[in-house]
């Protein structure tokens, strides 16, 4: 992925030879220092950017543009639109993807159930907090059934605890439904928790680094973060990380004191 | 304990109301020259009454209506077409946006002696004036609103599998609503006062004229009898814009 920029200074190489096979209902996170262009790399399976080399195929097909019916998207921030319901969102989400039909508000309230949120279906955005918000993000990335859930770093705006509780809830939903999902997060002991396989990516321009698997089957219980494989695979990320977080450091010195 | 701030804020309220009343009713009892310029309110009172019933008030106050809702129409067509065109591109915005702002940063009220030799001394000059001082910040506002719309929206709904014309209707239109709706509302007064104030100036009709020309004839109980149906109109006006405002913020 080149980004040409305004002038050959403000190119940036943002992936570079980056090549992954991800099976279907696996659960995969991608690690990397901030910059390495993790997001960027959603974005181009998402196909909501084009990227300017190579393919992208999701069962089978050549992605260019969003995907709805196949692919849903979770974001960072909320994105349920702050001037409809918990439940209009829902019904908008599937309107969008041209599936709404008879049975959506049983299936919307199926979901917000799935995450203990059903009491809020008529509750505006504004009157819940970050963490209810991300939660009700979820369930309508799921309600929407697309085999596929990319997440960029859905639980970053939360507090420790929050991630924690989400984590959990999520590996139990997913053990359930079997979707394959894209995960990215700067968070080590999240990708460990979540992941079946762990992607580890160098700093930018961002290469496949390492690719490590957590045998470990869903849904995990948290005494599973207390275990000594846990422990040992979070210290071999740390390890594979530490070097590219440096090195992006040094970059962005390097960049700072070139502007000066 | 809400309900009782409520009481006493509203009893303060007409308290000073009354107050006022009380004042002028005391001053006009004085006598002198202020008499000459202030006339008690019963007079007041007894002229507003001769011109509701010889007709005047009506003549006077259709033009005034009819000029308002003639320019604040064109204001609001025009104003939200041209900001929701600019915003549809950066480059535009950028082009535009200063020149609007600019433009409606002038006194217009100088360039009123214009719209009357182009329009002519009739209701259209008003209308003209109206609708092009109203047109500036009914403009700017949409343009805020429509090129404000949070890019994270517009990026989920995309990945939702948004058609352009979904994406317009239930995120555009919502997110913009507000903002714009504050463009129309100072749009609304700028268009009242321009309209009165250009009645004032040089007319042959409208409330503003009558005003003007009962200042001119020193028939002062005259005049205070049309600024009391100008405020009552403007209060009403009001109470009609908040009541359109609040319909449309809860849709």
């Amino acid at each position: 992925m080149d980004f040409p920029g305004r002038d050959a200074s403000q190119r940036v190489i943002a992936l570079d030879d980056v090549s992954l096979d991800i099976r279907k209902g696996e659960f995969v996170c991608l690690l990397g220092p901030s910059g390495c262009g993790k997001s960027t790399l959603l974005n181009i399976i998402g196909g909501m950017l084009e990227q300017t080399s190579g393919t992208v195929t999701v069962n089978g097909t050549p992605v260019s543009s969003p995907r709805p019916n196949e692919i849903a998207y979770v974001f960072q921030e909320s994105t349920l639109f702050p001037w409809f319901t918990v439940l209009e969102n829902f019904r908008l989400a599937l309107k969008f993807r041209g599936t709404e039909d008879a049975g959506w508000r049983d299936r919307a309230m199926q979901s917000l159930t799935a995450v203990g949120m059903e009491q809020f279906a008529s509750h505006y955005p504004k009157q819940l907090s970050v963490g209810m918000k991300q939660r009700i993000n979820l369930a309508r990335g799921i309600c929407v059934g697309s085999e596929v859930m990319l997440l960029d770093e859905p639980f970053a705006a939360l507090d420790e605890q929050t991630r924690m509780v989400l984590g959990e809830d999520l590996s139990i939903l997913l053990a359930r439904r079997g979707k394959t999902i894209v995960f990215v997060t700067h968070s080590l002991a999240e990708a460990v928790f979540l992941a079946d396989r762990i992607v580890v990516m160098t700093a930018r321009p961002g290469k496949v680094k390492a690719s490590i698997e957590v045998p470990e089957a869903h849904p995990r219980s948290p005494d599973f973060m207390l275990t000594d494989a846990f422990q040992d695979i979070r210290k071999e990320l740390y390890g594979l990380l530490r070097d590219e977080i440096r090195q992006t450091v040094a970059a962005m010195r390097q960049a700072r004191d070139a502007q000066a | 304990m809400i309900a009782q701030d409520k009481l006493v804020i509203r009893t303060i309220q007409v308290g000073v109301l009354v107050a006022l009343f009380g004042a002028w009713f005391i001053a006009t009892r004085a006598g002198g020259t202020l008499k000459l310029f202030l006339p008690a309110p019963e007079l007041v009172w007894r002229e507003m009454g001769v011109l509701a019933r010889s007709g005047q008030l009506w003549a006077s106050l259709s033009v005034t209506i009819s000029s308002i809702v003639k320019a604040y129409m064109i204001a609001a067509v025009a104003g939200i077409a041209v900001g929701f065109v600019l915003a549809r591109s950066r480059t535009l915005v950028r082009l535009f946006e200063p020149v609007l702002s600019g433009m409606f940063a002038v006194p217009l009220t100088m360039f009123f002696p214009l719209f009357v030799l182009f329009f002519g001394i009739g209701p259209d000059s008003k209308v003209a004036y109206g609708a092009t001082y109203a047109f500036f910040p009914i403009a700017l506002n949409t343009i805020a609103a429509f090129s404000n719309v949070d890019d994270l929206y517009l990026r989920a709904s995309r990945a939702m599998g948004a058609s352009s014309w979904q994406q317009f209707r239930y995120v555009y239109m919502p997110a913009a609503l507000p903002v714009t709706l504050t463009g129309l509302r100072i749009g609304f007064f700028i268009c009242i006062a321009s309209v009165l104030g250009g009645e004032t100036l040089a007319a042959t009709a409208g409330v503003g004229r009558a005003t003007a020309l009962a200042a001119e004839l020193m028939e002062t109980a005259r005049l205070y009898a049309w600024i009391a149906f100008v405020v009552c109109m403007s209060v009403m006006l009001n109470l009609l814009a908040l009541a359109v405002e609040t319909r449309s913020e809860r849709e």
